[in-house]
Order: structure tokens, then sequence, then C-alpha cells
């Protein structure tokens, strides 16, 4: 028998209708279909990290939680030292996380419960799927706790351990990310890192790591190194197995990634979107300029990505070094709208040009694509990115658009408006937490191919409201 | 290698997505006979040929084979048998030769070479030989101590070894546990301290447990990921297309049709069927578009979507009959015909970028156990080929006609196939590989096999 079986068999099979905005077929009532791309999860999911003060816990989880929520999986971070400063306001010194310290060890207890207490409002209310609890969690009684924590609420757990002794890389993490932390802002670096390795030692002697045999039920990651070592046990369903891989292929090795789009091309300065004309006589001024930048730049073993549309292509050729090509970084399929202009477009199809600019991100062309496909499509891309060190991307507007995103951690309001204007690198650079950007125009003109979300978003509009943020062409 | 880098000096792939793959890699398998090894070697080695890296098994028990003739029993694989010791030794030594001879003059680029390899003396040698020759090397181990699993191993996969195939069952059983013993005594696993240099990933009682180990590069990194998704819980995979659809019965190819009258039949049937065969906790997937959903509505349980699983892309061809292809883009039809695997339609796609869309609808497969996907003609070909290691000149030509559905069952090395016509008339849309593929052949030739239509 099939399980699910929850509706009677009818004669005829559910109407169905084609949702204008997705392009997904659905049945007219509102029926049990899932028409994500794979139910990443059916109860939510606790990630709970584990290890010692300066092991890349709060990196992890930041990076982590920017990834999922990426590929289309609601995910929030909970920083239990986030709520302890809020509770606490002025950090003195270490003596704080004395084991002996009993108002502290209360306060800390305190605040992991406050934290457990919104995780629980973000997974069961709130319509979160992960939650991150980025806390050192190095007892068994504390991990016991939060087990139980779960068990009660339907939630499943994964670990996530980070293990290392190497003191060069603790030092690091500690210049990079402590010294500029809110508890040590007032003091001087020295200070800082003197009662740091103090507070790291109130952890020492009460941390047990977890074991291959005590918690040989339990589902987790062991992080050995900085990524020289995984132990993975107990990987128990889809979104713990893509969690393992994307950990498995971060690293910390500084490195820098330089997106643009290709040059401007022909159909660019005719105002017209997609296609797979070739460069503009501007366009190919500007890749010799950019291969200027890139000897300028100096970078060791740049690898260089296109797609496999000639406008990109063109332009990393007159790099002069070798290239790969990926069919994923192609541009956004518009269907039955590539090769129009904006105002044709309007004319042709005004629903479909309404709909596009209520939700952009979602908007699917009719025989085309979204946003939302472009980034699964993307997400090959973005993991061998991970992979890589120091990568020169060579792409187009919408495809720009997600991979900054990904790394700017932008939403997917966001997503579709942002500006990536053509003769523009963008040089991105892994710093503390986040990413650093700097924009670098090579100084070649070209049209402006970005255009805003209009005032005037209804079906009903004028023309003249749905064109009025189109950029000038020919 | 030098070679190697001038070949590669622009970009001269042509495949949807970079290769990845400068040095040869060579995988190396460790453990005691019954652990998995063999098993995993041609689940991997298939998976890593499906998604166009090529690869191939070195059995070292083949080649022993090869040179013994007649096994009479486990004496031969005690450690003190020098003469079998000199024989086993030069084997491995054949098999490693075979393996250069792949890289070198077959483009091979993965070899996985199927061995016990349970002392650290043969695994130095190995990696000694690939060091040498400029290859990569990443172990495989297999860790396993549950007599169950053992001895269902032993059941699946050793009684039909042609080392057994003239013993009763209880003897070839009994030999093979002393088989066993004879490496037990000087397995060496790979250890975390000496070995730590080494790229490895062991495996732990079929999977409840990883340890990963230096992992060097991309091809690795996946190989990895493989390795952690797969499972040996039996279950069975169905693949469908949808029904008839109203483009099929016009002898158009692509487009977003529904179901014809028939291919509305079919779903009914389709849901008797499945109904028929109590399937536990059946999965069912099905594509974006309207005719595989309208298949899953009649089974009226939940499935999923996926949009990775539509049908090919026929670019400017889509929704045109074979006969108009053939008016419009004669030379386009050829070129299909040359190569079928590789040919893109303008605007649209290759089979090989399907294969590459579909990988991640394999790997969940591989995670799932049992699943009904309702797919598409150049869809289900390509999962099929997967199955059934199918490479790329057979693929696209493999036959998948409409309501009829293909059970998929893994047993011992490979998988059981079973076929059941669900009895509802459809249309034919198999157009086999015509004779003639020149481009200057006249429209009667291009035209012979396109089946019947409207």
């Amino acid at each position: 028998m099939l399980d699910n079986e929850d509706i009677l068999l009818e004669s005829h099979p559910r109407e169905l209708t084609q949702n204008p905005l997705k392009k997904i077929w659905m049945p007219h009532r509102n029926g049990h279909i899932a028409h994500r791309r794979v139910c990443m999860t059916n109860c939510p999911t606790l990630i709970v990290t584990v290890g010692l003060p300066a092991r890349g816990k709060t990196y992890i989880s930041k990076k982590l939680t920017r990834y999922l929520n990426w590929i289309g999986v609601p995910t929030k971070e909970f920083n239990v030292g986030d709520y302890r400063r809020e509770c606490l306001k002025i950090y003195k010194s270490f003596e704080f996380f004395r084991p002996d310290n009993e108002e502290g060890v209360k306060i800390r207890r305190q605040c992991a419960m406050s934290a457990l207490n919104d995780v629980r409002q973000y997974l069961s209310v709130e319509g979160g799927q992960v939650a991150v609890f980025d806390a050192t969690n190095t007892t068994r009684e504390r991990r016991g706790t939060i087990m139980k924590f779960a068990e009660q609420n339907g939630f499943k757990v994964f670990f996530v351990e980070s293990v290392c002794e190497d003191p060069e890389v603790i030092a690091q993490n500690i210049v990079q990310v402590k010294l500029g932390n809110p508890d040590y802002i007032h003091c001087s670096s020295d200070e800082a890192i003197e009662d740091f390795m103090k507070r790291i030692k109130c952890y020492e002697s009460s941390y047990k790591p977890l074991d291959e045999d005590l918690d040989s039920d339990v589902s987790y990651i062991k992080i050995m190194d900085v990524g020289r070592r995984y132990l993975v046990n107990r990987v128990v369903d889809h979104i713990q197995s893509r969690i393992v891989y994307y950990l498995m292929n971060i690293h910390i090795t500084p490195r820098s990634i330089y997106l643009c789009r290709h040059g401007e091309s022909d159909l660019n300065i005719k105002g017209r979107i997609g296609g797979d004309s070739g460069l503009s006589a501007r366009g190919k001024e500007y890749a010799r300029h950019l291969r200027n930048f890139i000897e300028e730049q100096k970078i060791k073993d740049l690898k260089v990505w296109t797609s496999q549309m000639k406008r990109t292509i063109q332009t990393a050729e007159c790099l002069g070094v070798p290239y790969e090509q990926w069919k994923s970084l192609n541009e956004i399929d518009a269907g039955v709208c590539e090769e129009m202009m904006y105002e044709e477009i309007q004319e042709h199809f005004p629903l479909e040009f309404a709909l596009r600019d209520q939700d952009k991100y979602r908007y699917r062309y009719p025989k085309g694509e979204s946003y939302e496909d472009l980034v699964q499509r993307l997400e090959p891309v973005i993991m061998e990115l991970e992979r890589q060190e120091n990568v020169l991307v060579i792409c187009h507007q919408a495809v720009m658009r997600c991979l900054l995103a990904y790394f700017l951690d932008k939403t997917s309001h966001e997503l579709p408006y942002l500006k990536c204007p053509l003769h523009t690198v963008l040089k991105l650079t892994p710093v503390a937490y986040g990413c650093q950007v700097e924009s670098v125009y090579l100084g070649v003109d070209a049209v402006n191919t970005h255009r805003d979300r209009p005032e005037n978003v209804n079906v009903q509009r004028s023309t003249e409201d749905a064109l009025q943020t189109v950029p000038a062409h020919l | 290698m030098e070679q190697e880098n001038m070949r590669r000096s622009r970009c001269d792939s042509t495949a949807s997505v970079p290769q990845f793959c400068n040095s040869p890699t060579v995988i190396v398998m460790v453990g005691l006979p019954a652990r998995g090894k063999t098993y995993i070697s041609k689940k991997l080695t298939r998976y890593l040929n499906w998604i166009g890296v090529p690869t191939k098994v070195f059995n070292v028990g083949q080649y022993r084979r090869e040179a013994v003739k007649t096994y009479k029993n486990f004496e031969f694989f005690k450690p003190d048998n020098e003469e079998a010791m000199r024989i086993r030794k030069a084997c491995a030594s054949a098999a490693l030769s075979d393996v250069a001879a792949y890289f070198a003059k077959e483009y091979g680029q993965v070899a996985v070479f199927d061995a016990t390899n349970t002392t650290r003396e043969r695994r130095a040698i190995i990696n000694t030989f690939a060091k040498e020759r400029g290859y990569k090397v990443f172990f495989v181990e297999s860790i396993c101590d549950d007599p169950d699993i053992i001895a269902e191993n032993i059941k699946q996969v050793k009684f039909g070894s042609p080392d057994y195939i003239d013993r009763d069952i209880e003897e070839a059983m009994q030999d093979f546990v002393q088989r066993i013993e004879c490496y037990k005594a000087s397995y060496m696993p790979i250890d975390d301290e000496i070995d730590r240099k080494l790229s490895y990933i062991k495996i732990f009682d079929v999977g409840s447990r990883y340890l990963v180990n230096q992992v060097q590069d991309h091809i690795q990194s996946r190989i990895v990921y493989y390795l952690m998704n797969i499972h040996v819980t039996p279950r069975s995979i169905y693949l469908s297309r949808h029904g008839e659809s109203e483009l099929n019965l016009l002898g158009r190819i692509g487009g977003d049709s529904g179901l014809s009258p028939r291919g509305h039949k079919y779903a009914g049937a389709l849901a008797s069927f499945i109904r028929g065969q109590k399937i536990k906790d059946l999965k069912v997937w099905t594509s974006h578009m309207k005719r595989t959903i309208q298949t899953a509505e009649t089974l009226g349980v939940q499935y999923e979507q996926w949009k990775a699983l539509n049908e090919i892309d026929a670019g400017v061809c889509e929704e045109l009959t074979y006969e108009e292809i053939q008016e419009n883009f004669p030379e386009e039809f050829a070129m299909r015909d040359q190569d079928k695997y590789r040919y893109r339609y303008p605007k649209g796609e290759s089979y090989e970028d399907l294969v590459h869309r579909l990988e991640p609808v394999i790997m969940e497969l591989e995670r799932q156990e049992n699943v009904l996907v309702i797919c598409h003609q150049a869809v289900m070909r390509c999962l099929l080929a997967y199955f059934l290691d199918k490479a790329g000149d057979e693929l696209p030509y493999l036959r998948c006609p409409l309501h009829t559905v293909l059970k998929l069952t893994p047993v011992a090395y490979g998988c059981k196939v079973e076929s059941f016509f669900l009895n509802i008339e459809a249309v034919n849309t198999h157009r086999e590989k015509p004779k003639n593929v020149n481009v200057n052949r006249n429209p009667e030739e291009a035209l012979l096999t396109v089946p019947d239509h409207i």
C-alpha cells in the first residue's frame, strides 16, 4: 500500500493550472504537492557547534548560514556570546569564564536557554528550517541538554565540532576576529590576546570532545586542523549530507575572487536582452584593459572561468591565458523574450513584464528561467569556487548578481537589483566573517543595462509607468 | 606532462563543465575480503564514467584467476605459501602496468585498483609507483566487523564467483572464511598518525561513519561525496515516462502539452500497478512539465517536482516534427545523427548537458530508497544509462517506450531490470540511427527511421 494516501482517488485527475509567476503546474485546489526542487527537511534541523574558543565556530556558523539561505533553506544563527553581551553589557576580563565563577556560570546558562527559546520560536513558529546554535558546547552535559530540547520539539540535531591545536592558526584567528570584538574594543592588542588565551584555558579542563564510542548514535562532523581531516558520523538525511559536503569543501587560505561581466556586446548596445552576440568595439577594448588589469594584479595561479556564450569567451581570449568554460555560467534564459528590448516585452507581454516587476526573484520567463532557477544552476559553481583559490569569473549580469549575493549575503529581494555594471571588476577578498569588496571600473565606456524596479508594478499600469526605469539605448 | 599542459592551453573542452582533471588519479581500495571493495569499485567507476570522467577498474583477483586458471582452496592465500605470494605479487604488478597504459595510451583519468592492499608494504609500492609517474593517489578503506553483513556479502557475490562456481554452498562458505583469516594476521589498516600525509577515506560499517583525510582536489571531493551518499539497503527504483501526450501523437518533439486520452488511461493503469506493487514509503518525482505532473496526479499521493527532470531542450527545434527539422535544419539533423550524445540543439541542450543537469537527481536517488520517477524519453535514457552502465554511444538509443515501467533493483554488482508494459497502446517515439548520417544525404535517407505519427 502506498503511504501518504490521504485523499480518495477521484475518477478524473485534478485539473492543472500554471502559476503565472513561476510557471509551475499545480492542481486547482491547493493540493499536497511540494514544488521545491527537493524537500530538504521534514523536521527542522538544529546544527550545534562544538569547540574551544577561537576554533572557527562562528566563522563556520555564519558561512554555513549564508550558504543555506542562498540555496533557499531558511537558516538563522544564534550566537550565545551575543546573548551574553546583551545581558552583561560590559565585559571585564576572562575571570567571567572561570568554571568556579558561580554568578558567571548562572548567567551563561541563562543565555544559552534564552537562545534555545529563540531557536524554538524560529523553527516551530516562524517557519525556519535550520537553526545554527553557535556556542562552545564543550561539555557532555550541555550537549545532553540541547539534545533533549531538540527531541522535545521534534528537531533533528547535527553537531559540527572544530578541533585544532595548531598555535599559529589559533593566534591568526584571534587577530582576525577577536581583537575587533566588542569584548576587546577598549583593550590594546597585547592585553586582548593575553586575556583571550586565559579565557580559552577556562574551558580546556572541562572540554569533552565528541567521542567515537560514547557518541556513536549522534549525527556529527568533526573537523580537524582546519579541514585536513574529517570524521563524519551518522548522516541521516539530505540536508545533513549537503552540509557535510559544503563544510568539506571550504577553506581559509587567503585568496581573491574577481567577478566581472563580458565586455559590452552588440545586443547590449541595442538594449536587447539575452542572445549570443559578440563584443562591440568598446567591449573589445574592455577585454584589453582587463588583460592589463589582471597582469598588474600579479595574481598567483589565477584560474579563469567563462560561460559558453560568445561574449564571455571573446573577453577571455584576450587575456591570453587558459580558461575553462562552464555552461552553468550562461546568462539567464529569457525564453520567449530572448533578444527583445524591454519596450518590446512591454508591447507583446505586458502581463509578464508586470509579474516580473512584482517578484523578480521568483518570476520565470515563459519557456525560460527565473533567478531562483539560476541559483540552483550556479550551486556547483559556488561549490567549486569555495574549493579554489584565485579565480576570475567572466560572466553575465543576472549570473553575477547571483554569485555576488552569495558572497555578500544578500536576500532574494535584493539580489535581482544588485548593481553589476559592464566594464567593472569586483574583487572579493574574504576577511574576518565576511567579504571585502573592491570595485574597479576599467575606464571604458559602456551602456547601462541596469533596470530598477519601477514604482508601479500593477498589471494595469500604463506603458509609460512600465518603461520608466528602462536604461537608454540605441 | 608538458604535452598535457600544451593540449589544454586555451580551452578545448566542449563539455558543459570543466573536467578538473590534470594528473590522473589512482583510487586504491583497502580492506579484508568481503568488505565491499569490489562493490564500491564498480559502483564508483560506473558513476565517474557517467559524469564524464573516463574510469576503469583493475581487479587483481581477476589477474590471479587468469594466471592460476583453477582455484583449489584457501591454502593459496596462506601467507607462507611462497609460490602463491610470487604469483600474487606478479599479478599486482601486471595490474599496475595496465593502469599506466590506461592513463598513457587510452586517455583514462581515474583507475580503481581493486585488491585487498592490506599491508603497508603493498600500499607503499603503489604509492611509489604513482608518485614516479605523477599520478595522484586516493585510498578507500572499508572496515567492517559485523558478521551478518559479511555473511550477506559472501552469499551475494562470492558464491557466484568463478572461484566457487562448482562448490556446494557450505563448502564455499567454509573456504572463504578461512581465506579471510589468511589476511587478518597481516592486516594493517590505514593509520591516522603514520599515514597522516595520505589522502583517504575510511568507511566504517557500511557507511555509518567516515574518516576523511587530506582531500587534494575536485575529483577526490566528488568521490568522497558520492561514497558518503550510497547505501546498500534493498530497494527499487521505478522509471517511467509520462503518459502519451498530445504532441507525441503528432510526432512533435519537446513542448509542454497535456496527456492524450490514452495517456490519461496510462496514468490510471500506472496507479493500479503501483498499488499492486505494495511499495513501502514510495517517493514520487516528476518534472515541471505538465505531462509528467498530470500522470502523477492520478496516483493520488504526494509528489515532488524537479526542474532538473525536464525533457531535453530542443532549442530552435522545439515542437517540430522530424520532417520539419529535416526541412529547416538538414545539417543540424545530420550532425545529430553523427554524434547524438554530444550534439547540442541550437539554443538548446545535448545529452551530455542533460547528464550534468541530472547529476543531483542521481545523487538524491542514491540517498533514497523506493522511488518512482516519472520523466521523459531523453531524461529516462540518461538515468537508465547510469544504472545499467551504458556508455555515451549507446545512451541516446536506449529504448524507453511510452506506457512501460522499468523496475530497477540493485543486486550483486549490478542492477536487475524488469520491464512492465501496462497494456495501453501508444505511439512509438523511438528513432533509430539511420544508415546514412552524411550531411549530403537526401531527405528520404534522413527520415528513414522516423516513427509513424499523425
